[in-house]
């Protein structure tokens, strides 16, 4: 689960971080109060969306009025903002942060981190290169970036906030600032279940202190259980719209740009079976894993998502049956197709438990239903029949 | 000889009298797997299944002499019940639960380690020695007592490599399901030592999927260690950037954890692949043939 921007600030503003000032606004007339309220000569408005590259994309504008502000509120509210991190429909923009304008700037630094796989570790991210895609960062000049490792046990230490301090090249008090800031992320990650954190920029202002110019958090959805103050933040109208129906069933849904939907039983399989569809020249609509328990409602929403999707042409039902009975799961798909009146074609592979069993009930019913043997022979049926 | 679990393995069930432990626990019965008893705090006395349930893992280890734990708590409790087996002496944990917050695996994985102990999972199907020992949750009778030896990150796509490998008569020595999260108990690379130190394997079939760089580090390891013939495979080509599938560590982040860069790295690595999942047997069986293995 992601945060907008002026959630993350709230969130690191009660750890001690310093963050840029900012009112939330809904409206034009919002904005234009929080420029007044902000009263500083220049105030910036953002576009709060779950994206980052807001600012090449016209969602961040500096405004020198409050009848510029609520100009660029009302442009922006209620759009939809395409950034290199969206897709083609963008984000709708629901509401803009006005935040007190902190330019110019002595240098924009960068702070991020993320639970690193590879050390099994929360690693901290620094480097002098602040204000710029920091992946570009990583690629063209690595040794900009200096990485922290945190001990689990032990938590993270002062002086690993100096040692980032000092190699950022900050002075005199700047230090024991960026020690404390540093320190207080780390206990909003760690107590917070952050997945990732970003600041960047972390400025550097013309009067030597630090500040927050953005901030990007993204929560451990396995964690959310005890976070219920940050669940109640969640923002629905950022997230597909099928996949947040879906995660209401419990079904894992991707939605993708081809024209086979897919249903399957477990994560792995199901990205099998998207790319086996690929390999045999079809094009895969969607990732979708029902899970173990493969009841009959459940294949009944699965198929209601999937069909909601107007691109789909036919359907590929991939169901691998453990424990679970397959004459069982041919029960529910042939129940699922009636009640939802499926008209495309659907090729459905059972394998496992009693799948004999359940490929002569799916024969048996009389309805547009083809069965497969084997992985090869589905994909290569479902996409002849859209041929 | 097999791979951690054998026909001897005595186990215990963490969250026993619940209902995914009951069933697994069964089904487990079922085929001689020795499950010796299990754990639900406040039920400790009472029978279940016939087997004694016990009120901590300290009490049932001492009692039992069990070797194994298999844990199917919620969530929630996970971190804890996984903490509780290693104070309690068992050398193999398995933990099947799904859902586990990643920062409890960061203390739960450096636990494990310092104890010396092996995890398996979270977030997994289990561990099984055909014929022998199921800890888990896989369908015993698609398995087969053979030469191949499996890991995977994914419970079906496990199921189908040892469905091929059975409908050819290749058979397994043991799978391991060490599941889908960023961070697991058991890595590829621990799965490719334990398969190439396994006198009963003759060969490995290495399943991972998109995110991390797992895949990448086994590739690299068993270029130096294995000199087992393995077949790899990787799920998620068609996977776009950014999206979860599934599985809290199959994403593409930062355009990092790619299919085509873990087939890359096999490449690199000389091991054989196949991009279909319905070729993981059949590739296995020619590396086989070619080598004069059958």
């Amino acid at each position: 689960m992601n945060l907008h921007e002026y959630q993350a600030k709230e969130l690191l503003a009660k750890y001690g971080l310093p963050v840029q000032k900012g009112i939330l606004a809904n409206s034009a007339e919002e904005a234009a109060a929080a420029y007044d309220t902000l009263g500083g000569k220049f105030a910036v408005v953002k576009a709060q969306v779950h994206a980052g590259g807001r600012g090449k994309a016209g969602g961040v504008k500096v405004v020198k009025s409050r009848e510029e502000a609520a100009e660029v509120a009302k442009t922006l509210i209620g759009t939809n903002l395409v950034t290199y991190q969206t897709d083609a429909a963008g984000q709708p923009v629901h509401s803009v942060l006005v935040c007190e304008d902190m330019y110019p700037v002595q240098r924009e630094l960068y702070l991020g981190a993320v639970v690193d796989r590879s050390s099994q570790r929360v690693v901290f991210m620094v480097s002098t290169e602040g204000g710029v895609e920091i992946e570009k960062v990583a690629e063209e000049t690595p040794e900009k970036i200096i990485k922290i490792e945190i001990d689990p046990l032990v938590g993270a230490q002062p002086f690993q906030g100096r040692d980032a301090a000092f190699a950022l090249g900050l002075q005199g008090p700047q230090v024991a600032a960026f020690t404390k800031l540093f320190l207080g992320a780390a206990k909003a990650f760690i107590e917070n279940d952050f997945a990732l954190f970003e600041v960047n920029p972390l400025a550097l202002r013309e009067n030597g202190e630090l500040a927050c110019v953005d901030g990007k958090i993204n929560l451990d959805s396995n964690a959310l259980y005890r976070h219920p103050e940050l669940l109640a933040q969640r923002d629905k109208s950022q997230e597909n719209e099928r996949e947040v129906k879906a995660s209401e069933f419990e079904l894992n849904y991707v939605a993708l740009e081809g024209n086979i939907g897919c249903m399957v039983n477990g994560a792995g399989l199901a990205m099998a079976t998207m790319d086996i569809i690929k390999l045999k020249g079809g094009q895969p609509a969607n990732f979708l894993d029902v899970g173990g328990g493969a009841t009959k409602e459940r294949v009944i929403e699965a198929f209601k998502l999937i069909l909601a999707d107007e691109s789909v042409k036919g359907v590929l039902i991939n169901i691998f049956g453990g424990i679970v009975r397959c004459d069982m799961i041919a029960e529910a798909i042939i129940a699922a197709v009636k009640e939802v009146n499926v008209t495309v074609p659907v090729v459905v592979r059972l394998e496992g438990n009693n799948a004999e069993l359940g490929a002569k009930l799916l024969d048996e019913s009389g309805l547009k239903l083809t069965s497969a043997q084997g992985l090869n022979d589905a994909a290569e049926k479902i996409v002849a029949a859209l041929a | 000889m097999s791979v951690l679990v054998n026909k001897d393995t005595k186990v215990l069930v963490q969250g026993f009298t619940g209902k995914n432990g009951t069933f697994h626990a069964e089904q487990a019965l079922k085929v001689g797997t020795k499950v010796v008893g299990g754990v639900t705090p406040g039920k400790g006395g009472s029978e279940h299944l016939g087997l004694p349930v016990f009120n901590t893992m300290k009490d049932a280890v001492r009692q039992t002499q069990a070797d194994a734990s298999v844990i199917y708590v919620p969530a929630p409790f996970a971190k804890d019940s996984i903490l509780e087996a290693i104070d309690s002496g068992v050398k193999l944990i398995v933990c099947i639960t799904e859902g586990v917050p990643t920062l409890d695996m960061l203390y739960v994985k450096k636990a494990v380690d310092e104890a010396g102990i092996r995890l398996i999972g979270p977030n997994c199907p289990g561990i099984i020695t055909p014929g022998e020992c199921k800890i888990g949750i896989m369908p015993w009778h698609i398995h087969q007592p053979g030469r191949i030896g499996i890991v995977s990150r994914s419970g079906t796509l496990t199921y189908e490599a040892v469905a091929q490998t059975t409908a050819l008569g290749l058979g397994q020595s043991t799978c391991i399901g060490i599941g889908g999260d960023p961070i697991p108990g058991t890595s590829h690379i621990d799965a490719l030592k334990l398969f190439q130190d396994d006198p009963d394997t003759d060969a490995i079939i290495m399943i991972g999927e998109i995110g991390g760089s797992a895949e990448e580090e086994a590739a690299e390891f068993a270029k130096s260690y294995v000199t087992k013939p393995v077949v790899g495979y990787i799920a998620g080509v068609t996977a776009p950037k950014g999206k979860r599938m599934g599985h809290a560590g199959a994403i593409i982040s930062g355009g990092k954890g790619t299919a085509e860069e873990k087939f890359a790295a096999f490449e690199r690595a000389g091991i054989a692949y196949t991009r279909s999942p319905a070729e993981l047997g059949k590739t296995m069986y020619e590396l086989l043939k070619s080598k004069n293995m059958l």
